[in-house]
């Protein structure tokens, strides 16, 4: 196959995108912040295993736990989207592919995030299902 | 797209067998990857049954003596035969290496197998096409950029600022990095590589350099500089010793001193 293209003009491509910066420094920084919610997350769920469900839902109630159960769902599963976002650029190089991989994973996650957050929400404020 | 197996055209078959020639005392089994561009056959295994008492102490010298005595087809880089122009470098035992500076003793086991450097285009045998490699090279400008008017002499350093060198400038591009770096296999048509970012760094901290911004700007991207995930194979293999994952990860580090 002929391509008179220069080797100089395929190594720089369309040049450099300008970002990757931010993104690389979410990923670390939802890392870090993620060390004390998820220990925070184990210790609670194995306490709340011990409780019925009133119990739960009054524990739910104090805004603490519900603001760090919003952080843990909310930080965890941004860092899941970066996390899967590197992964499909790293293996996914069909364009059509690529684009629908990502927005599935920007999808999936916002709705699982929007899902975590008013489900917390709602029991923390209306104390479930009740 | 990452690819699980070859493509049908280029499996590898099972190849011819040479012999060690009568009254060998000492024999070791050299399995190389051949393929003749000019044919149509795929690539095939060749197996050399190599008298290493008859010959010199490196897989090289196993290579040259393949050539000169047993299958002059065989073709392969070779220059200086001490580890310092790195035509030689090829993948020994399922590990990138220079040919020159490994002993065929360090390869364990009765066989040694000898491919191209990996995931890169072959032109024939042992020899892989390097133009994109050198061409990314290249594209990181790797020379000194100024913009203050040259003085009478040379540009000045201090021993410290010229030592934040070393450990780089050894590099000799001979691509063992970057051949054995995953992200570059996938993507090495965007990712530069270890090397070429191990060259970038190199001119990023060199304290005579003007350009260092315009050098960042030219990185930061996804893909050039952050398909790095710190798999550190590039660090494994170096025969020069030589850390380019480090090299990147400062890279990244100067990006970002920019922003906070």
């Amino acid at each position: 196959m002929t391509d008179f293209r220069t080797p100089r003009s395929r190594a720089q491509g369309l040049g450099a995108a300008g970002h990757g910066v931010s993104h690389w420094i979410a990923e670390r920084v939802s890392s870090v912040a993620l060390i004390p919610l998820v220990l925070w997350g184990v210790f609670a769920v194995l306490r709340l295993a011990r409780s019925d469900y009133e119990m739960a839902v009054a524990w739910l109630a104090s805004p603490v736990n519900a603001v760090l159960l919003a952080l843990l769902a909310v930080v965890s599963l941004m860092h899941m989207h970066s996390g899967m976002r590197v992964v499909v650029e790293d293996y996914i190089h069909r364009r059509i592919t690529k684009a629908g991989l990502l927005l599935l994973n920007l999808f999936v996650c916002a709705l699982f995030g929007a899902l975590a957050l008013f489900s917390i929400l709602k029991v923390a404020l209306s104390g479930g299902a009740y | 797209m990452v690819e699980l197996a070859l493509p049908k055209n280029s499996r590898v078959q099972k190849g011819q067998h040479h012999p060690a020639p009568a009254g060998a005392k000492k024999v070791k089994t050299f399995k190389v990857y051949r393929y003749d561009p000019e044919g149509t056959e795929n690539p095939r295994w060749d197996t050399y049954d190599v008298d290493v008492e008859a010959c010199g102490p490196m897989v090289l010298d196993a290579l040259i003596y393949i050539k000169n005595t047993m299958d002059p087809t065989l073709a392969f880089r070779r220059s200086c035969r001490e580890g310092v122009c790195g035509s030689c470098a090829m993948n020994i035992g399922g590990r990138n290496t220079l040919a020159c500076t490994h002993g065929w003793e360090e390869v364990p086991g009765q066989t040694c197998t000898i491919s191209p450097l990996p995931h890169m285009p072959v032109i024939k045998d042992l020899v892989p096409d390097m133009t994109l490699f050198y061409a990314q090279y290249a594209s990181i400008e790797p020379w000194l950029h100024t913009k203050t008017p040259e003085p009478q002499g040379e540009w000045l350093q201090t021993p410290a600022d010229r030592e934040k060198l070393d450990g780089l400038y050894e590099c000799i591009l001979c691509a063992c990095c970057s051949t054995s770096c995953p992200s570059y296999w996938w993507n090495g048509d965007k990712y530069l590589g270890p090397a070429a970012l191990l060259h970038a760094y190199r001119w990023l901290i060199d304290s005579r350099d003007e350009a260092t911004g315009e050098r960042l700007d030219d990185l930061e991207d996804p893909f050039k500089l952050y398909r790095c995930h710190t798999i550190m194979n590039c660090a494994q293999v170096c025969p020069k010793g030589l850390n380019p994952a480090k090299a990147i990860a400062e890279v990244k580090k100067m990006l970002v001193d920019r922003v906070i």
